[in-house]
């Protein structure tokens, strides 16, 4: 089987409920290696669900998710091993605020993956230094700005070399001047081919960024396609009414 | 009474620049602060002295030859200063094994899943059974109990190590509830960050959530170790000689109780370098928050 071929992420029929709450109700996606997705969508339409689905942090009740070629939602597969190829950034950066920045990266790659601490370090730095981060090695998260912890946030999981990076609103926490420094880190790694798929509510941004647009609606993808099909001549009446909401506040 | 006026109540006013203002205040508070001490103990002082039985009280405690001697021991009677080691030696050794048994009954009592339920049950059973003994009827328990048993070499063990046995099934059900609060304060959203790097359940706990579960409690485990350190004392009911029970001692065949003073002092001793270290290292953790907060 060549891997290259294979999709880089399948979501076949998924479905979660938290208790009488159905959040997803059928996803079917499909991400090709190299590609960006992007997820938008009003909040509660299950964008960070979906993200913590493929994650398996959130168990999924039915359908399946199968990462490059494998399937992770078989029973019996080893969780931990499944996440070593997926990466996440979480809106809050839960960085580890006991370790430096240079521990927080290295944490991982040793302990996981078995790396020798001078391996990992190596690693860590080509990273930090790629991104602007290198003087802040040794420092610890809260002596940092939000976007440098989200940056720092993202070379950590970087450092795992995932195959897929998840993004959950990573800039949804941050002030409006730190937006920037971190958007162009992920542009970065998209134009590197790092197949990726991101839940934003950065509309300029997905439109920049993204080979293709999901809106999730109600649980479902409605409507998906092309950046400049879905913000300028989306098809469902729901994605117009929900873009003219995000024009009307000034956010494309 | 005379600091009613300064001290918070000041500090609450709007300073009217940052050095001159303080700086005044910080003056007027030092010489207010000092009449009030010099008051308050002059006070003390004088319903101590005037009380009626002053003299005999000053006689039977505070004698400086029984203080001595008491201190040092005679022929007849042990040195308060020597038993005193035996309760340094019981702290010490307890402590240790107390940081280990609390450690692993609050993070027994945190896995989750079915299969792990009796063990959680052995945990919360163990921590409400131990807190809710007095700590002396544990001593006599165990300590007449266990020899009882004939149970071979368990049950010939010393009375000092029946006490230690005590004094860590006691304390371990109270310090396992610190360790509990400590890993609970810490969000969930850091297991998630470690589990979603790759870590195992175990991992994330050894690297990610014990570090700062531990931190967060040092200052309220420190706090019960001051508590074990003076209930070190209670071992003397096993029959062993500590400095409480060498105060006794003294004072039963002496008819003096200076060397009651004596052992309360060596019990002070000890526990101020303690309390001290405790304050400096919430200090630290305040000063580091600060600075990340400045940041």
């Amino acid at each position: 089987m060549n891997r290259d071929e294979a999709p880089a992420l399948v979501l076949k029929d998924v479905h979660k409920s938290f208790g009488e709450n159905e959040v997803l109700k059928g996803i079917d996606l499909v991400v090709e290696p190299h590609e960006v997705v992007c997820l938008i969508g009003a909040s509660g339409s299950g964008k960070s669900t979906l993200l913590k689905c493929v994650n398996l942090t959130e168990p999924v009740d039915s359908g399946r998710i199968v990462v490059e070629g494998e399937e992770i939602t078989a029973p019996g597969v080893d969780v931990n091993r499944v996440r070593r190829k997926i990466g996440i950034v979480f809106q809050a950066f839960n960085l580890f605020p006991h370790m430096t920045v240079l521990q927080n990266i290295t944490l991982a790659p040793r302990e996981v993956l078995k790396l020798d601490r001078k391996a990992a370090e190596g690693r860590a730095l080509e990273l930090l230094e790629r991104f602007g981060l290198l003087d802040k090695r040794d420092e610890y998260p809260d002596r940092l700005s939000g976007g440098q912890q989200q940056r720092v946030a993202i070379v950590r999981a970087l450092a795992m070399r995932p195959s897929v990076m998840l993004l959950d609103e990573v800039t949804s926490a941050l002030d409006p001047e730190l937006v920037a420094e971190v958007l162009s880190v992920i542009k970065e790694l998209a134009d590197e081919g790092m197949t990726m798929l991101i839940a934003t509510h950065e509309m300029g941004f997905a439109r920049d960024i993204a080979d293709r647009v999901c809106f999730l609606d109600d649980g479902g993808i409605l409507e998906q396609g092309p950046p400049e099909q879905i913000f300028t001549s989306p098809e469902h009446p729901r994605t117009r009414q929900f873009l003219q909401r995000i024009i009307a506040a000034g956010r494309l | 009474m005379t600091t009613r006026g300064t001290g918070p109540a000041d500090a609450l006013e709007p300073s009217p620049g940052p050095g001159r203002g303080s700086k005044m205040l910080g003056g007027r508070a030092v010489l207010v602060s000092s009449v009030s001490t010099v008051l308050f103990f002059a006070v003390i002082a004088a319903i101590v002295v005037l009380a009626p039985g002053s003299e005999v009280v000053a006689e039977r405690f505070f004698n400086p030859f029984h203080l001595r001697q008491s201190f040092l021991g005679t022929e007849s009677e042990p040195s308060v200063a020597a038993a005193f080691l035996l309760n340094v030696y019981i702290f010490a050794i307890s402590e240790v094994l107390i940081l280990i048994l609390a450690l692993v009954i609050a993070v027994v009592r945190g896995i989750p899943g079915p299969v792990f339920f009796p063990f959680r049950m052995v945990a919360i059973a163990y921590t409400d059974l131990f807190r809710g003994i007095p700590l002396i009827l544990v001593l006599y328990i165990i300590g007449f109990g266990v020899p009882g048993l004939g149970l071979g070499f368990f049950s010939y063990l010393s009375d000092v190590t029946y006490g230690i046995i005590a004094l860590v099934l006691v304390y371990s059900a109270y310090v396992a509830e610190v360790y509990r609060a400590g890993i609970e304060s810490v969000h969930e959203s850091q297991n998630a960050a470690a589990r979603s790097l790759g870590l195992s359940r175990w991992q994330s706990l050894r690297f990610v959530v014990l570090p700062q579960a531990v931190r967060r409690v040092i200052p309220p485990l420190l706090n019960d170790f001051i508590g074990l350190q003076k209930d070190t004392a209670l071992v003397s009911v096993l029959g062993s000689i500590e400095a409480a029970r060498a105060a006794q001692i003294y004072g039963a065949s002496q008819f003096n109780y200076a060397s009651y003073v004596v052992a309360a002092l060596l019990f002070v001793l000890i526990t101020i370098p303690l309390a001290r270290f405790t304050d400096r290292l919430i200090a630290r953790d305040k000063r580091r928050r600060q600075a990340g907060a400045v940041a």
